[in-house]
């Protein structure tokens, strides 16, 4: 059976079946990065382009690696190094790199809209890696197979998504996809950090943090950015920290196997202690070490691999 | 020239039916019954079958000239209108330099006067360079040829400038429009706030922020007793504002466009900078209430906020892209779309591009009324047809209506009496 989807904008876009068919098959990537020579010959003589629009550590690196280890040829592209800083726009600097004949572009980009324009217009395959406050597809997926590998399941857990929901494409992604495969969601915020119309979401909705702490299998807490603090959507990071922040006490009264997930960059002593990062029930660097197999799954199957389930 | 046999239509004189009309020397010299004889040795212009339309005023354009000629300037905007039946343009001030004093005033009017097929009559901005601290010379621009003034764009934030605005503009019998957005609430709002917003992952710009300023405005103006006119109200909640306020005899007017008439947030779905505009594209009940808005009289206008940009301005993501879209050209077609789509009246449409305009702004024409000048249209409201590219007489073709199919064509425009559209 062939993978039916050319690119991956996002997760609203897959079925509940395509989400289990990537986590299952994401199984066996794994464990290539587990091996003494971490690589196999999937896609060689592929060509991966990562158009890197906004700063990014973990999931370029990610991707990077997921492309080498299934032998593609990668070749990355920041913003400050790229003729966008030159004033060029992205749809003809997207072009130039489609003449160069990519198999696929790895795009991350500040604004929504344009990676959907892409794969509209691109013959190659478009992943997104990040779009504006739109969608952020891998990182729901590693987020979804991390919590079923820790927890077995992926239907009835109930997941707590903490922090700064109005700005996340990481939340939106987690609950396209957490709906579909049938767990419940919590978004915890301040009013002022939940999206307008988020009760039309389709999930519970929490302005205050401790009576859900004991109740959610998984607690998830969001990056504040710091840079947007300008805008006053709370006082400042004492109070937030305070009401919002995932410390010892917390993490105590978490129930018994919940796990602490955290898409980082961590503001340690904001949204998250040094107790609770470095917990035994946070799975955050677990989350990183996922995200490179539920990458080369996604890679492999936007370049033609055939879907496989054991 | 005598016109035969078209249906004429004059929302002024209440007029509707089938009759002839005279022009002489630029003005309309009479009208009679069509089955009269026509003078010998007279032009005759069949029109059966066709509608006989004042020509109609745009009370909200811009035509970027002087300063944004790559986007618009005088004479392309007047095609543009010609050739949508426009023969009044009213553009507004935020040129470069701004029409903030006598001399842009009196530039635009000239050079309207050379190159322009249609009358093009400049509103002044309400405070210099638009910005919001001190009054402009409006006197000055009265007599230079400004028929209103307005801060269109750039809204004035100090509610006592803009109290003072009211008072002062009163003094010279210059209407106040004012484009009514708070700013800090808009903040970097690129649509309509609301679910779709969230879920399309860009930036909202909720009603509130039109209605707070639709409030305050309403308040002044009851306050200094001085009218005002509202521009391009988008929400619900800003027509009821403005309901209220006129069942409490304040004299508060407002227009709409016709694509917050047309569309709704939906459009945005696809990220076409052509649907980005200010105030944004709403939700359905809102373009539903501004239509019975219409329907009851509670909108005065109907205006185009034509809003030329070059095509490299909004080739850029959303967020990025400027605002607004054209529609001189397709002011009248969309009129007829509007009166076939929600089965409101055309006359009653077609009053909120004549008459009321006329009256808002205190200008002549607007009607076809024996002795007035001869500022016509005829439009075949038969034709079915759809907007390409190509066919677009402005500069800029920054319009989601390109491919749209339209029912009924401008075949020609008259002002004063001169063929203007289509052009020889």
């Amino acid at each position: 059976m062939n993978w039916p989807h050319k690119d991956l904008i996002g997760i609203e876009e897959l079925t509940s079946e395509e989400i289990y068919t990537i986590l299952d098959m994401t199984k066996s990537f794994k464990e290539i990065s587990k091996r003494e020579i971490k690589k196999v010959p999937t896609l060689r003589g592929k060509t991966v382009v990562l158009l890197f629009y906004e700063p990014s550590t973990r999931t370029r690196l990610s991707f990077e690696l997921a492309a080498k280890r299934l032998s593609a040829d990668t070749t990355a592209l920041s913003a400050s190094g790229s003729s966008f800083a030159k004033g060029e726009t992205i749809m003809d600097a997207a072009q130039n790199v489609m003449a160069m004949a990519p198999d696929c572009i790895v795009i991350r980009y500040p604004y929504a809209g344009l990676v959907k324009k892409l794969a509209e217009t691109l013959p190659c395959s478009i992943i997104n890696a990040g779009d504006g406050y739109h969608e952020h597809p891998t990182q729901a997926l590693l987020d979804m197979y991390s919590m079923r590998e820790q927890l077995g399941t992926l239907e009835g857990l109930h997941v707590a998504i903490v922090g700064d929901i109005l700005h996340s494409r990481v939340a939106r992604s987690n609950v396209y996809g957490l709906k579909k495969v049938g767990a419940h969601v919590t978004l915890v915020a301040p009013k002022t950090l939940l999206p307008p119309g988020v009760d039309t979401w389709g999930v519970n909705v929490a302005t205050a943090l401790d009576p859900i702490v004991p109740e959610a299998d998984v607690i998830m807490m969001l990056r504040v950015q710091k840079e947007r603090i300008h805008e006053q959507y709370f006082p400042d990071e004492r109070e937030y920290s305070y009401f919002y922040g995932l410390n010892k006490k917390r993490v105590e009264r978490m129930k018994p196997g919940a796990v602490i997930m955290h898409p980082g960059p961590m503001n340690r002593g904001v949204e998250i202690t040094y107790d609770a990062a470095d917990s035994a029930r946070s799975i955050i660097l677990n989350q990183v070490e996922n995200g490179v197999a539920v990458r080369m799954t996604l890679l492999y199957l936007s370049l033609g691999g055939n879907v496989n389930v054991d | 020239m005598w016109i035969k046999g078209g249906r004429l239509i004059d929302p002024a004189n209440n007029r509707d039916e089938i009759a002839d009309i005279l022009i002489r020397d630029g003005r309309i010299e009479g009208i009679y019954p069509t089955a009269g004889t026509v003078p010998k040795g007279e032009e005759v212009i069949d029109a059966q079958g066709m509608w006989v339309l004042p020509g109609l005023i745009d009370m909200h354009a811009h035509v970027r000239e002087p300063g944004f000629e790559y986007k618009e300037d005088i004479e392309s905007a007047g095609r543009a209108a010609a050739a949508g039946g426009v023969t009044t343009v009213v553009c507004m001030a935020n040129t470069d330099p701004v029409n903030d004093n006598p001399s842009v005033t009196q530039y635009i009017i000239r050079k309207a006067a050379r190159v322009s097929r249609v009358r093009i009559l400049p509103v002044g901005a309400i405070t210099v360079g638009l910005e919001g601290k001190v009054l402009a010379e409006m006197g000055l621009m009265r007599e230079a040829g400004c028929v209103a003034v307005s801060d269109d764009g750039r809204p004035v934030e100090d509610a006592s400038i803009m109290r003072r605005a009211l008072e002062y503009a009163s003094t010279f019998s210059l209407p106040v429009i004012s484009h009514c957005e708070d700013r800090n609430l808009a903040g970097s709002g690129v649509m309509n706030e609301g679910p779709l917003s969230s879920k399309l992952g860009l930036p909202g710009i909720p009603a509130v922020a039109e209605e707070i300023m639709v409030s305050r405005d309403v308040l002044l103006s009851g306050y200094t007793r001085v009218p005002i006119h509202v521009t391009h109200i988008s929400t619900k909640g800003s027509l009821e504002i403005i309901s209220r306020a006129k069942q409490q005899g304040i004299r508060v007017t407002c227009d709409v466009t016709p694509h917050h008439l047309l569309l709704t947030e939906e459009c945005v779905k696809a990220y076409d900078t052509n649907t980005k505009m200010n105030p944004p594209l709403r939700e359905a009940s809102d373009r539903q209430a501004l239509i019975e808005g219409i329907r009851m009289n509670l909108v005065d206008c109907i205006a185009s906020d034509h809003a030329p940009h070059a095509r490299d301005e909004k080739d850029l993501d959303f967020d990025l892209a400027p605002f607004g879209m054209i529609g001189l050209q397709t002011l009248l077609p969309s009129l007829m779309k509007i009166h076939l789509e929600h089965d409101i009246d055309f006359p009653q449409l077609l009053a909120c591009v004549t008459r009321n305009p006329a009256r808002v702004l205190g200008l002549e024409g607007g009607t076809l009324s024996p002795g007035a000048r001869a500022d016509m249209v005829i439009f075949d409201p038969t034709a079915a047809w759809s907007l390409t590219e190509e066919m677009i007489c402005s500069k800029s073709k920054n319009t989601p209506f390109i491919g749209q199919a339209f029912t009924g064509k401008v075949v020609r425009t008259f002002v004063e009496g001169t063929e203007v559209y289509p052009a020889d």
